[in-house]
């Protein structure tokens, strides 16, 4: 499981309402049901992967999430998770609002742009990162808005979002260990973290 | 053997007399009902694994397999009904009926009525989706189905389907609603009235007694399903099937010669073959229904709280091109669920063949009808261990 998931997951309550932005083929919402008994509902524009989802018996809504959640009513789900897709939204702004209207909490996870490598890699080689962590060419590439660690909290700032949990990991896989922050990760996340966990709420 | 093998094959109709009187949501009662249906696959020993099909507007029992070794065409809806199919007949029980107010063998207006020994025809009462719903709970009851696995429907269908999830909530697990609307808008009932006309204006139609005159108001009804069909289909397939192509005469200057585009051919076609096989009193009942479908009218016109009586699983499909009961009604049918917090799912699939789609075979539409009705089989194999 990825490292991110495992976090986000200790921070939801067993049987609460969870709406999964960009849900993929459900395996997260599948687990929160199994483990935690949520009632879960995802958001996502992949035809292969919204049929993924049914067959798993999750529900699951045909949305791009770039157009809004009006359809949506304020309040209405304990968390609204976005994992890994914040990087990939045309208003990542306009899309937390939306998150924040809609849920109590809201859970959201980003490759971290700040990390040491993305730094050196643009500042050597003077060309737009492409590692495992960011396989894409930067003219083909689903991620439109790359943001550092530092750039979230500030635009948490601006907005008033508060700040639950937030923990920023070594790498997104690898092994049970990995994903504990080291001493130096904590001291200074934004360089030595590539992946981010944030809980936020207003 | 001479159908495939994901073919229902053979299957034949049979008719339930139910002989108590039938209280219609219009106050009158029938003295009695007739229901035709079909059923494809068994019953599982717990009762389990039955799916009631709703048809739409022109639809009767006769949704999958064939009647005989010659028929040409299959049930209504083959494609999605048979073994190894969306809704697989070695998984479910499927139960396909005729609506009352139909022409297919169930009561309707041209069953005689008792207290008059003629057709009903203009008489029959006035019926609403409700109604069919009731006479689908008779059946229900007649087969020893206390809770369907899923009851499934497009257009009007899904209009039945989402009823019987509000009128009895506990004896539904699944509604599978497509291509529907909570209720159907202005151009839509424009439509439908534009339809009723025809019929009426027909002179063969004597205010709905035709049957007394040996007659059948063909040209009313014809035009009828013509305004029906062009709605059905979208600008695009029109185009791509027909286009401007001429079925005869030419456009060469200096001859003058009787000119009929394909399309035009092909709707009069189309009409005749529905004008000999359909009844106009059944055609105007129908589309009456419709019209005066408002799923949320007895919660406050608010959908929400409608919903919140349901207690069932959606899965809720609309087409891209379907312009007579666009996305947008789809829509609005998975907000109100999202709103009353009711499990549901939704996809917009993209197809061109505008509503006809959900009759005809479509990639997407048959992957994620197929992942749904499996996890509801899935799900009945799972109870059954439990228990």
């Amino acid at each position: 499981m990825r490292h991110d998931l495992i976090i986000l997951k200790q921070w939801i309550q067993p049987q609460a309402r969870v709406l999964d932005l960009g849900c993929g083929d459900g395996a997260l919402l599948d687990d929160l049901v199994n483990e935690k008994n949520i009632s879960g509902l995802g958001i996502e524009i992949d035809a292969d992967n919204i049929t993924g989802c049914i067959g798993k018996g999750l529900s699951v809504i045909e949305q791009d999430i770039d157009n809004g959640l009006s359809n949506f009513s304020d309040n209405s789900f304990d968390t609204v998770l976005l994992t890994q897709t914040l990087q990939a939204v045309r208003r990542p702004d306009f899309v937390l609002e939306e998150m924040l209207r809609v849920g109590k909490e809201c859970i959201i996870t980003f490759p971290n742009f700040g990390h040491w490598q993305a730094r050196c890699y643009l500042m050597l080689r003077g060309k737009m990162p492409v590692s495992k962590m960011m396989p894409y060419t930067w003219y083909d590439t689903p991620n439109i808005h790359f943001c550092t660690v530092k750039d979230f909290e500030n635009l948490c700032v601006e907005k008033n979002i508060k700040i639950i949990h937030k923990t920023v990991q070594m790498a997104l896989v690898g092994t049970k260990k990995d994903h504990r922050p080291k001493w130096y990760n904590k001291i200074w996340p934004n360089f030595f973290g590539t992946h981010a966990v944030y809980h936020v709420t207003r | 053997m001479k159908f495939a093998a994901n073919s229902v094959g053979l299957v034949t109709a049979k008719t339930v007399h139910f002989d108590a009187p039938f209280r219609v949501s219009c106050g009158r009662d029938l003295p009695n009902l007739d229901i035709v249906y079909e059923t494809y696959g068994s019953l599982n020993s717990d009762h389990s694994n039955a799916v009631l099909i709703c048809h739409a507007l022109s639809g009767d029992h006769h949704a999958a397999g064939y009647y005989n070794e010659d028929d040409k065409k299959p049930g209504w809806w083959d494609n999605y009904i048979g073994p190894g199919k969306a809704i697989d007949t070695n998984l479910f029980f499927v139960v396909s009926l005729n609506n009352i107010g139909g022409c297919s063998g169930s009561t309707g207006p041209t069953s005689i009525n008792p207290a008059t020994g003629e057709p009903w025809g203009p008489d029959f009462p006035t019926l609403r989706v409700r109604d069919w719903v009731e006479s689908q709970r008779l059946l229900a009851d007649y087969l020893a189905i206390h809770q369907w696995a899923a009851v499934v429907g497009g257009s009007l269908g899904g209009m039945q389907a989402m009823r019987w999830s509000l009128e009895y909530p506990d004896r539904v697990r699944h509604c599978v609603v497509i291509a529907s609307a909570l209720k159907l808008t202005a151009q839509n009932i424009a439509f439908n009235n534009t339809s009723r006309t025809a019929i009426s204006s027909d002179p063969d139609f004597h205010g709905g007694r035709y049957y007394q005159h040996d007659v059948i108001p063909k040209r009313g009804l014809a035009i009828a399903r013509m305004i029906g069909h062009i709605t059905y289909l979208s600008d695009g397939v029109m185009g791509e099937k027909f286009g401007r192509e001429l079925r005869s005469g030419s456009f060469e200057q200096g001859t003058e010669s009787a000119l009929e585009f394909q399309v035009e051919s092909y709707l009069h076609h189309q009409g005749d073959i529905f004008s000999e096989n359909f009844d106009a009193n059944t055609y105007i009942l129908m589309t009456k229904a419709l019209d005066y479908f408002d799923l949320a009218r007895e919660y406050n016109d608010d959908p929400v709280s409608a919903f919140r009586h349901a207690k069932c699983n959606f899965l809720v499909m609309s087409f891209s091109s379907d312009w007579r009961f666009s996305p947008q009604r789809s829509e609005e049918i998975v907000q109100a669920l999202i709103g009353a917090q009711q499990a549901v799912s939704y996809v917009e699939i993209d197809a061109p063949l505008g509503h006809d789609s959900f009759l005809l075979p479509v990639e997407r539409y048959n992957q994620v009808f197929t992942a749904y009705m499996k996890q509801i089989s899935q799900q009945l194999g799972s109870d059954n261990h439990a228990s």
